[in-house]
């Protein structure tokens, strides 16, 4: 049996390389890629918990992001996809029509 | 070492690969293809952890869904990225490595002090997360976040069609920031 401890690392590991590249890349698909990935090592965190405690809980909460995480993709892809009518780039230097 | 500790290891390895590779590949298209491999080696890691049915789902929604989207996009609009030709600010990946690093540091600081007397206890959750355990907890006691989200699909479904929708002419407001945005 695999000790919990050992996911626990691994989804920070991952959680971490997601967050170095949510600050290094400049293209916005990338950007959103890295962020789809920092939420997934988080369920992992939520399921090897659910495991360690035996209870279910865990695992419906991971539904309910999962389902979340599917809205976040459709609506900002959309965004993205509105955005490239305005402009051609995808490089988040250049979009800053909102920046103050 | 067990062979389960050994497959763990074999797993997270090849998933700790693609996450570096979703993050360092030049090509959108390659991010996305890692991305993908790093969810399939989560779904394992979820049958290993007992959650059949968040495995299912995990290939089915991630996998099947949110990776083909995120392709569907990168054909159309994000084929080439100027990461690593343009002229940048010659700190921010510096700072952003340290940052990580320092984020690294924290979460296995607090990992390694919170989980030293908590051996796991299998025999809780023999049923693991079977479909039937899973629904029987979603349909009973989790009917009201349940029903929310769904609601929200709902929304995040029509507020993609809208955004999605091409611009009409006849919409003043529309065609004066379309003006004033190529006029720039």
């Amino acid at each position: 049996m695999v000790p919990t401890s050992y996911y626990l690392i691994l989804s920070g590991v991952i959680f971490a390389i997601g967050a170095v590249g949510v600050l290094v890349r400049r293209n916005a698909l990338i950007i959103f890629m890295c962020v789809e990935m920092m939420l997934n090592s988080v369920n992992l965190t939520l399921v090897a918990l659910s495991r360690q405690w035996g209870n279910l809980d865990g695992q419906v909460f991971v539904f309910m992001v999962m389902a979340v995480a599917a809205a976040e993709v459709a609506v900002g892809l959309a965004l993205l996809i509105a955005n490239t009518r305005h402009q051609e780039s995808i490089n988040i230097d250049e979009i800053h029509l909102l920046k103050w | 070492m067990s062979l389960s500790v050994l497959f763990f290891v074999l797993v997270a390895g090849v998933s700790l690969a693609a996450a570096v590779g979703v993050v360092v590949s030049r090509q959108p298209v390659h991010s996305a293809l890692f991305l993908l491999t790093n969810f399939a080696m989560l779904a394992v890691l979820y049958v290993t952890l007992a959650a059949q049915f968040l495995a299912a789902v995990q290939v089915i929604v991630y996998a099947g869904g949110i990776v083909v989207l995120i392709l569907f996009v990168i054909m159309l609009i994000g084929g080439d990225t100027n990461d690593f030709v343009a002229p940048q600010r010659s700190w921010t990946r510096v700072t952003a490595l340290g940052l990580g690093i320092l984020l690294l540091a924290g979460l296995l600081y607090s990992f390694a002090q919170r989980l030293q007397p908590l051996p796991p206890n299998p025999e809780d959750l023999v049923q693991g997360g079977v479909p039937q355990a899973v629904g029987t907890a979603l349909f009973t006691r989790f009917i009201l976040p349940f029903e929310v989200v769904a609601f929200l699909l709902l929304v995040a479904l029509i507020g993609a069609l809208i955004l999605g929708r091409p611009p009409t002419s006849d919409d003043p407001e529309a065609a004066l920031l379309q003006q004033d945005s190529t006029g720039r």
